[in-house]
């Protein structure tokens, strides 16, 4: 049975299924890190997500237009990282309850709307595959990694991008200060209020997208709970990965393969039983985030702390 | 435009309840070096933070050049040439001094970073002034006194003018003080306006060309340094007499009452901080141990007193061994602590006066019987306390996070002392503490020597070092480099807590 496995078109089955799985992680988690890199724990990506996905996937239900979809899912993120702004740094709420209060709120605004709205799930077209020209055509790495849907190539071009702006613009120097010594930052001028509503606000449109990806480019259709704990596994990741986009990208790599290794078992038919195989990416996510915890120098010592001058 | 002057113009500044600053008037001139010196609560700090736009005046003015300006935030003041060094640095660890010198600058690659422009121009202020550091390393792993260039740096950066250093020798060497005022000098040089606060009298009188003494918000003298001296200095700062030497009998030798031998300890990082160190403490006499702070004193205070694991070695009290015991047993054993970190370990903030009083007694009649306290005894007890120690403090119930340092330390004094230790380890006991209450604190600390306590007496203030101890022990990089007399030099001490070893 685990022979199947291991058959060439299985594998390049797998790697395939594995890139294209870490999209939806990889929008989430590039935009939470920036939001914990500036010092606010954003722990309603999920709600945020499911938000993203469920107005994507209706406006693209009714009108066709993909690009609407997308763009409109992003600006329901941004909205809700407004939202998250106002609560975590101008009211300065806790963070990690007030996150939970988003997720529910995402959660139940998500649902409520499909059942008014929608009523049964109907499935959509979403982003088509888009084979590069000439690199599709290689073999093994072809399929695997030129011949996905648009997002999928974005979600990776997010990556360098968050590194470079993080590391090469005067904004990222801001939101690394803010997020490490926001005392510091603030006797020089920069509102520390300001970076944080960007960062936050970005790392809520990249969670609108994000469930896009999942609704209008991976799944294409809605229901309730779509993300079943994506947006969390998202938060994790950032951690996971250190506060750097390239590890967050391997730590996103690493679980959606796992993930895309156990829907491979489920598919095949191979005897472990679906919960067993089910819960496999979770335990990792536990194991991974025990050991990743320790060697940690980058992380933004301000996390979760609401700032506020003078004593 | 560089500063020329700078005037405050009847500053007063309320809080709710206090009236921090009261018509204050001040000015500066570029080439002078203006020492503001005053006790803690005087007003120093609020004054300097309303020059640099962090606080609002409630009333009176600011005038730069002859021009009344208004500051929002320190942003204003620095776009007028005002730059302040806070006594906490404001850096961000992690990055690079280039980064932190760069942090909130305009660009001049626009959105992108110009960190090579910013490392070129600090290597030429560092070259001019004398500020040398690597525009490349990263803040965490410097040295204090390096980092307080980085400070300077980036006030100079922006081009600052007019630089308020807020205590700035504090967490200084005695060769990275004078390493110090050479740049002060330099910077006075080139015409540059600078406010040096400090309580310490020595260096204001060393370093300033004049002094403004602020009391209770309120300006009662300014004075050319070269007129006046200490004594009158101190004076005008306390409003009274001070006493700054302590005449003490010879210590009587006695029987060893402490005894540390080869004590190993780990930080908080887990890496060594205490090197096998071996001291003993007499029964009636002041051992003192100096050394820069992060050198292992504190570390050894918390392994000697049960609150930090020992890795090796041991620690006697009057003979009895009480290695890894833990802090109720040394309590029992007789063993008293005053704490570094006198509002983290020293108090429980939201408790009362009372509270705080008894939290090492109140188990034991008479304040309380079969559980159940007895708040008349506890009263009476705590009242006799805050009488016996000068505590000053609105009520017993008032918390104790509503006191000044000073009132703070003396309530634990009270606590600490009144047990009648047979050993006091007293770490940084006056430090933030003013000057009144310091004269208090140190005239106890004798009266508890002579009383036959064994006193292990921490402090980086070589001045008080000097002033109390009967024997001085120096520390550097967790080992004692030598056990000298307390007639030894400023220059030599300093050499040994720069860890030049000493023969002896």
């Amino acid at each position: 049975m685990l022979e199947q496995l291991f058959a060439p078109a299985v594998i390049i089955g797998i790697l395939a299924s594995g890139i294209q799985l870490a999209t939806p992680y990889l929008y989430a988690a590039v935009g939470e890190m920036f939001s914990q890199i500036s010092g606010v724990l954003n722990l309603g990506v999920e709600g945020v997500m499911l938000m993203g996905a469920f107005i994507a996937y209706y406006a693209v239900l009714r009108t066709d237009n993909l690009l609407l979809g997308l763009a409109l899912a992003a600006l329901t993120g941004a909205l809700m990282g407004l939202m998250t702004a106002v609560i975590s740094v101008t009211l300065k709420a806790e963070q990690g309850i007030s996150g939970i209060g988003i997720y529910l709120f995402g959660l139940g605004l998500s649902d409520l709307l499909f059942l008014v709205l929608v009523g049964t799930p109907k499935a959509i077209v979403g982003f088509p595959e888009l084979d590069l020209p000439v690199l599709s055509g290689l073999p093994a790495l072809g399929p695997i990694l030129f011949s996905q849907n648009i997002l999928v190539y974005f979600a990776f071009a997010c990556v360098p991008l968050a590194w470079f702006i993080l590391n090469k613009t005067t904004l990222g120097l801001k939101v690394r200060a803010v997020g490490q010594t926001p005392e510091a930052a603030d006797s020089l001028g920069i509102s520390v209020a300001r970076v944080r509503y960007i960062a936050v606000i970005v790392a809520g449109t990249m969670a609108g997208i994000a469930g896009a990806s999942l609704s209008i480019g991976l799944l294409n259709i809605f229901q309730q709970n779509l993300t079943s704990g994506l947006g969390f596994i998202a938060v994790a990741l950032v951690y996971f990965g250190g506060w750097r986009p390239f590890r967050v990208m391997l730590g996103a790599l690493l679980f959606s393969m796992v993930n895309a290794l156990q829907l491979w078992i489920q598919t095949l038919g191979i005897a472990l039983p679906s919960d067993i195989a089910g819960m496999l990416p979770y335990i990792l996510t536990i194991i991974a985030l025990i050991f990743a915890a320790r060697q940690i120098v980058t992380q933004p010592t301000a996390l979760t702390k609401p700032f506020e001058r003078g004593e | 435009m560089p500063i020329q002057t700078v005037e405050l113009r009847n500053i007063s500044k309320r809080f709710p309840g206090v009236l921090a600053n009261d018509r204050v008037n001040l000015d500066v001139r570029a080439g002078e070096i203006l020492a503001l010196l005053g006790e803690n609560g005087a007003g120093k700090s609020t004054l300097m933070k309303i020059l640099y736009g962090m606080y609002h005046p409630t009333e009176g003015e600011i005038a730069v050049n002859g021009q009344v300006v208004q500051f929002k935030s320190p942003a204003d003041a620095l776009a007028q040439g005002i730059g302040m060094i806070h006594q906490h640095f404001q850096l961000v660890p992690g990055f690079t001094v280039a980064e932190n010198v760069a942090l909130g600058l305009k660009s001049s690659r626009g959105p992108l970073t110009d960190l090579n422009v910013v490392s070129q121009r600090v290597r030429e202020l560092g070259a001019q002034y004398g500020l040398h550091v690597d525009p490349n390393a990263l803040v965490w792993q410097l040295a204090v006194g390096q980092q307080q260039r980085v400070e300077i740096l980036k006030a100079l950066y922006r081009d600052a003018s007019l630089l308020i250093l807020d205590e700035p020798t504090a967490v200084l060497t005695p060769q990275e003080v004078q390493e110090f005022f050479g740049i002060l000098r330099r910077l006075r040089a080139a015409g540059n306006a600078l406010i040096f606060i400090s309580h310490k009298l020595y260096e204001v009188k060393a370093i300033s060309d004049r002094v403004v003494v602020l009391r209770d918000g309120r300006v009662v003298g300014g004075v050319a340094t070269q007129a006046t001296n200490q004594k009158e200095l101190a004076r005008m700062m306390v409003g009274r007499e001070v006493i700054t030497q302590w005449e003490k009998p010879a210590a009587q030798a006695r029987e060893t009452a402490l005894q540390i031998d080869k004590l190993q300890a780990l930080n908080d990082k887990q890496l060594p901080a205490v090197k096998e160190v071996s001291l003993q403490v007499r029964a009636g006499e002041i051992l003192g141990i100096a050394g820069v702070s992060g050198n292992g004193q504190r570390e050894l205070a918390e392994a000697v007193v049960g609150m930090r694991l020992i890795r090796g070695g041991s620690v006697r009290v009057n003979g009895k061994d009480v290695t890894h015991h833990s802090p109720a047993q040394m309590i029992q054993a007789g063993v008293a602590f005053i704490p570094e970190e006198r509002m983290v370990m020293g108090i429980v903030r939201e408790f009362s006066v009372a509270e705080n009083a008894i939290l090492i007694t109140h188990t034991e009649p008479p304040l309380s019987r079969r559980a159940l306290f007895d708040f008349r005894a506890v009263n009476t007890h705590v009242a006799r306390l805050v009488r016996e120690y000068d505590v000053r403090t609105p009520s017993l119930e008032t918390p104790v996070k509503n006191l000044s340092g000073g009132n703070i330390q003396k309530l634990i004094l009270a606590r600490e002392l009144s047990r009648s230790p047979r050993v006091l380890i007293a770490a940084q006991p006056t430090r933030g503490v003013d000057i009144g209450a310091t004269e208090y604190i140190h005239k106890r600390l004798i009266e508890q020597r002579s009383a036959g306590t064994a006193v292990l007496l921490i402090s980086e203030d070589l001045e008080e070092v000097r002033a109390l101890s009967d024997r001085i022990a120096v520390m550097y990089e967790g080992e004692i480099v030598g056990i000298v007399p307390p007639t030894t030099s400023v220059e030599e001490l300093g050499l040994m807590m720069a860890g030049a070893k000493k023969d002896s």
